[in-house]
Formats: structure tokens, sequence, C-alpha cells
């Protein structure tokens, strides 16, 4: 992390946050819901929070959403 | 990571996944798809395996790793705002020193400072994923707050996070 960054995230006053086990929890209905084109956000809020700052979750939700994608022939 | 290599990461994983698939399958409720509820197990143990051994042996700085502060000091190319000043980065270095826990101190150096996964440093600390997580959430909360009420932050200022 440099300096921006760093002066970035202890500016961020994040939001509600799930946590890693509840967003591994609803990781696959997140996802689907994602390619549904629904609005996560207001769906799953605490999880869109998480992913956001989390970066072993975000890695796993954008392999996830890679996989399907590529199952789907998006 | 040779081919070889990184085949064999990827039959071990995806034979605990099988194995952790299979210990949840009572869990399953049918809230998505079965394949992408099992997915997700193979990405989860793909994953973090990969991570564990990127990070294999090499030593996770700690909070006494002056080169962390000294890089962040000498970040190239970057503007010089009032926020972004080296008198920001004093007030936080020692605010890190002197207003985090020792485990909130190592954890955040470790993690935002240094970039180590939080799954790794919870095997190499015998903790959790989530603990780590969480410990990195208080340790930010405590610095922004000691920075704001040193003046060094405008509570005005703060990002909230919202859709990318």
């Amino acid at each position: 992390m440099n300096k921006r960054e760093l002066i970035n995230l202890l500016k961020t006053s994040s939001g509600e946050d799930s946590g890693c086990e509840e967003a591994f929890a609803l990781l696959d209905q997140y996802v689907e819901a994602e390619l549904e084109g629904r609005d996560t956000e207001a769906l799953l809020p605490a999880v869109a929070e998480h992913l956001r700052n989390c970066a072993p979750c975000s890695e796993e939700h954008a392999a996830l959403l890679a996989l399907l994608k590529e199952q789907l022939g998006a | 990571m040779g081919g070889v290599e990184l085949d064999d990461i990827c039959q071990q994983a995806a034979d605990d996944a099988l194995v952790a698939v299979m210990s949840k399958l009572d869990a399953y409720r049918g809230a998505s798809r079965f394949t992408t509820w099992a997915y997700k197990f193979v990405l989860l143990d793909i994953s973090v395996k990969l991570r564990r051994h990127a990070w294999g042996r090499r030593a996770i700085p700690t909070p006494d790793d002056d080169p962390t502060w000294d890089r962040l000091a000498q970040g190239a190319g970057e503007a010089d705002s009032r926020l972004e000043s080296l008198e920001l980065m004093r007030a936080l270095r020692k605010a890190v020193a002197e207003e985090l826990t020792p485990r909130q101190r190592e954890v955040f150096v470790a993690v935002v400072l240094n970039g180590v996964p939080g799954d790794v440093l919870a095997e190499r600390l015998g903790s959790t994923r989530g603990a780590i997580y969480k410990t990195v959430h208080d340790a930010r909360g405590k610095l922004r707050r000691h920075l704001e009420d040193g003046g060094y932050i405008d509570p005005m200022e703060r990002v909230r996070t919202g859709p990318a």
C-alpha cells in the first residue's frame, strides 16, 4: 500500500460490514444476483461493503464471478 | 510457480474442496445453484493455498520494521496536499505505536502497510481470517478517530464507501 492509498483508507468510513464469514456464506447468492443484473448494493449491502474492504474475500469473489461468466459464455 | 507445482496445488485444493463440500452438504439450502455453491469452496481452497504458497516462509513485517515507514514517506509522484504531508505520516506512525494494542499494531503493520493477506497472517498467528479482519477494522477506526481528534484528518472529508 502506498501513502495515498493508506490515507484514503484512513479517511474511509465503512458502512455495515458483514465480515469474512458471512460474506463467504452469501457469496454464491451475491454472485448469482450480480450475474442476473440485480442491485447487490441494495440486496446485500453488508457483503458489498465487505468485498470493498477485504482483499482475500474480494479475490475469491472475482474468481467465482469470472468462473461463472466463463461458463455462461459471457 | 512452475506448471507441475501449480498442478499439484490445484489437485490438492480440489481434493480438499471436495471433502469440504461433502462435509457441508447438509448446509446447502438451495439459495443458489448447487454448482455455484460448490465452486465457492473450491475457489476458497485454491485461493488460500496459492496465497500461502506465495508467502511461503517469507518473514512477516513487524511493527519494528522501519523500512515500512521510510517507504511510505518516500512515496514517489504523490501530490503534496495537506493530508498527505509528512506531518500526517509522523502522526500516524506515532498513533500506530501508542494508540493501538500490540495485537492491533502487529496486524495493522502486516496487513495494511505491507499487504500480507489476512489468511496468511492468521495461519502464522494461529488465528482466523475473520478475527484478523476484525482487528484491522478496529485498528482503522481507532486511528481515524485519533487523527481526526488531532486535526490531521477533517471529519467532514471522510470518504463514505459506495458502489465501485
